[in-house]
């Protein structure tokens, strides 16, 4: 067995800096009972080790999986790096290893356990992206188009294509609350940028209008007699709502019930 | 009139059209200028608290009609208030709304103003406006005009991704009955003009790649039910003539909402067939990925669907003799009939197999619903592990709970007040010992 059962990497946060670790995990002879990025600082009775990112190790790693495993399970590795699975890292090393061993039949072992949360995970993050694909609204800033989202997963890298290709011709940007970055597209060309803090603008008169109209046609499409907030609710989860034009003052609503169902208020001395 | 309330006015006559998919076809990037893109998963953008997809602006062109069809919110006779969008309205609307991503396109019907001819003219200008003016690419889907002449029903064609006509009603009879101004033919016969182009659009894009497109998402339809006596069997079996003859893409249902007093059609206060219209769903469900045919899942003698159990599951308890199911060798076809197995899951396991025998643990791994094809496979040959295989228990775990909430809700007629329905009665329901 493998050893190194107290011992917890440590790495840059970045893709290359995974594929290093798992480099110094075959180099040293070693499986690591934990691997998280520098910043996350936790206290720990465990021996840590810092790995540094080195290009060259890293690209020996990313080019060694598809060839010796499949192009499929690099493209899972890929992805998987992207979502929000906890122990990500750590899932990723067990399945290198478990490829490395068994080759390209690897991504059919459904049944195991470390295949199984890889595929998981990268389900979960492939789900949302399709959410977020439906459930982005842009405003209109004078022709700048700005939408705000806070999703679970990093979409950014998987919706990307989908809205340059739609609006191929417009302006627009993306951003995203949790993990502060930011699609941006400007004259054909795209990138994803860190953005600390992002404050929209006021609407205008023009966007003020439509977020008006689509509310109308909102209300006015279901029939009463079908009511099904359950079904509703499945199909559109809360936390999506947010951001949703056509939840706008049903937020509203529900902020200032919230605000009059709120005990402390009563408490309150009487002016 | 502003376009606020027509809008509202014509999104109220319009919502009770089903279809509101955005699937079946890919759209490339826009041409230059131009704004949008399909994929052929379809995109839904919203959900209304019906729980419906909304994926198109699904309006009217107008809502005032010539007709006067019993069942239907827009009838001639019907007082309401009348508005109509102008082309150019309609396609400002549908480019703004689909800029901020609200929508993937546009949903367009028409009553019928003056004549069939005329509303097809207007409907062609707008989808027109959008396409060569805003250089629009997103999804367009378009109602035939019964009546409406061949060569404008095909530039309309031409302009929109899917078409569709609505069957309306199940059969001639009730059709006559409650829409007197159709008849089958008016129906069938645009139905099988847009067969017919699309079919031929295929083979000339077969040999010149530029060909123009006649909707290249494909047809559908949509039926009422619940307006008429109609049997769930013959509204099956029409549908799956339908897929054949008409090489439809779907077949939509509609659950009856009553919204007009008339001595012909249900009572006002009656409730949509809400169940009824998901087991035809199912059904057709089956008909499209499961390889089921319709004779199968109903006949002369059953003309109906069971309430409690889904159409599948239905299938499986009448034919125990199919059963059990090897996992570890069936083929593809027959691993789909087994209840809690679905396409996906059939395919992994077809997968996972590859790379050693499956046991249950794993089954459950991979997505199998246990709870209902415990009954029905084996691993290895072995049922699961302290299983009894007693009727009651398994027509217990067929029942899903969401299905004993809809089945005693929308359906059930008390004539004699609250009614308990014990476990037995369900057992002799459904093995049909009453």
């Amino acid at each position: 067995m493998l050893d190194g059962t107290n011992l917890i990497y440590r790495y840059d946060g970045s893709m290359e800096g995974l594929l290093c670790c798992i480099f110094e995990s075959y180099e040293k002879k070693e499986m690591p009972c934990g691997i998280s990025p520098q910043d996350e600082a936790q206290g720990t009775l465990f021996r840590e080790k810092e790995i540094t990112t080195d290009r060259k190790k890293a690209e020996r790693v990313w080019t060694a999986i598809p060839k010796k495993i499949s192009r499929e399970a690099a493209e899972l590795i890929r992805l998987c790096f992207l979502s929000c699975v906890s122990e990500k890292e750590l899932l990723l090393l067990k399945f290198v290893r478990l490829g490395f061993h068994y080759g390209a039949k690897v991504t059919s072992m459904l049944t195991n356990d470390t295949v199984d949360g890889v595929l998981r995970a990268v389900k979960a993050l492939q789900n949302e992206s399709h959410q977020y694909k439906e459930f982005v609204r842009f405003s209109d800033y004078d022709g700048a188009l700005v939408a705000v989202i806070r999703p679970k997963n990093q979409v950014l890298p998987l919706i990307a294509g989908h809205f340059c290709s739609r609006l191929k011709w417009e302006s627009f940007m993306i951003y995203d609350k949790t993990h502060h970055i930011a699609l941006v597209y400007r004259e054909g060309k795209k990138e994803i940028v860190p953005v600390e803090e992002l404050i929209v603008p006021e609407a205008g008169e023009e966007e003020q209008k439509y977020r008006k109209l689509w509310k109308m046609f909102y209300e006015t499409i279901a029939i009463e007699g079908r009511d099904n907030p359950r079904c509703r609710m499945t199909h559109m989860p809360k936390r999506y709502w947010e951001f949703l034009t056509e939840f706008e003052e049903e937020l509203v609503r529900d902020r200032a019930k919230n605000v009059m169902e709120d005990p402390t208020r009563n408490a309150l001395p009487a002016r | 009139m502003d376009v606020l309330e027509k809008l509202r006015i014509l999104t109220d006559a319009a919502k009770y059209d089903v279809a509101c998919t955005s699937s079946g076809v890919d759209r490339g990037e826009p041409a230059k200028g131009g704004i949008g893109n399909a994929a052929a998963c379809g995109i839904c953008h919203s959900f209304s608290a019906d729980g419906r997809c909304i994926s198109l602006l699904k309006v009217l062109m107008t809502n005032a009609c010539v007709y006067d069809c019993k069942f239907c919110v827009n009838r001639r006779s019907h007082d309401t208030p009348r508005a109509a969008f102008t082309p150019r309205e309609l396609a400002e609307l549908t480019i703004n709304f689909y800029k901020r991503n609200y929508i993937e396109g546009l949903f367009l019907s028409s009553g019928i103003l003056k004549s069939p001819d005329y509303t097809c003219e207007r409907m062609i200008e707008a989808l027109r406006i959008l396409r060569e003016e805003y250089r629009f690419n997103g999804y367009i889907h378009a109602k035939a005009i019964p009546g409406a002449d061949a060569g404008l029903v095909t530039q309309l064609g031409m302009l929109a991704d899917r078409m569709s006509v609505n069957i309306e009603l199940p059969s001639q009879t009730s059709l006559s009955l409650l829409a007197p101004d159709k008849s089958k033919e008016a129906i069938l016969r645009p139905m099988g003009l847009i067969t017919g182009k699309i079919e031929e659009s295929t083979t000339e894009l077969a040999r010149y790649r530029h060909a123009p497109k006649f909707a290249p998402a494909g047809q559908s339809t949509q039926m009422i039910v619940g307006a008429t006596p109609d049997t769930d069997y013959q509204i099956l079996n029409l549908t799956e003539g339908l897929y054949k003859k008409y090489k439809l893409k779907r077949v939509f249902f509609s659950a009856y909402m009553p919204v007009a007093e008339d001595p012909l059609l249900p009572a006002l206060t009656t409730k949509p067939p809400l169940l009824r219209e998901h087991r035809l769903y199912q059904a057709d469900w089956l008909l499209r990925y499961y390889g089921f045919r319709a004779s199968e899942l109903l006949d002369e003698a059953h003309q109906s669907f069971h309430p409690l159990i889904d159409p599948k599951c239905g299938w499986a308890v009448n034919h125990m003799e199919e059963f059990p199911v090897e996992v570890n060798r069936a083929p593809y076809e027959t691993l789909l009939r087994v209840p809690g197995i679905g396409v996906k899951s059939a395919r992994r396991i077809v997968k996972a197999r590859r790379t050693g025998s499956l046991d249950f643990a794993g089954l459950k791994k991979i997505g199998v619903v246990l709870k209902r094809a415990q009954y029905f496979i084996t691993c290895s040959g072995k049922m699961m592990e302290g299983l009894r295989v007693n009727q009651d228990a398994v027509l217990r775990s067929l029942i899903s709970e969401h299905c004993r909430e809809l089945a005693y809700e929308p359906e059930q007629l008390s004539l004699f007040g609250e009614s308990k329905v014990l476990p037995e009665d369900i057992t002799k329901c459904l093995t049909g010992q009453i």
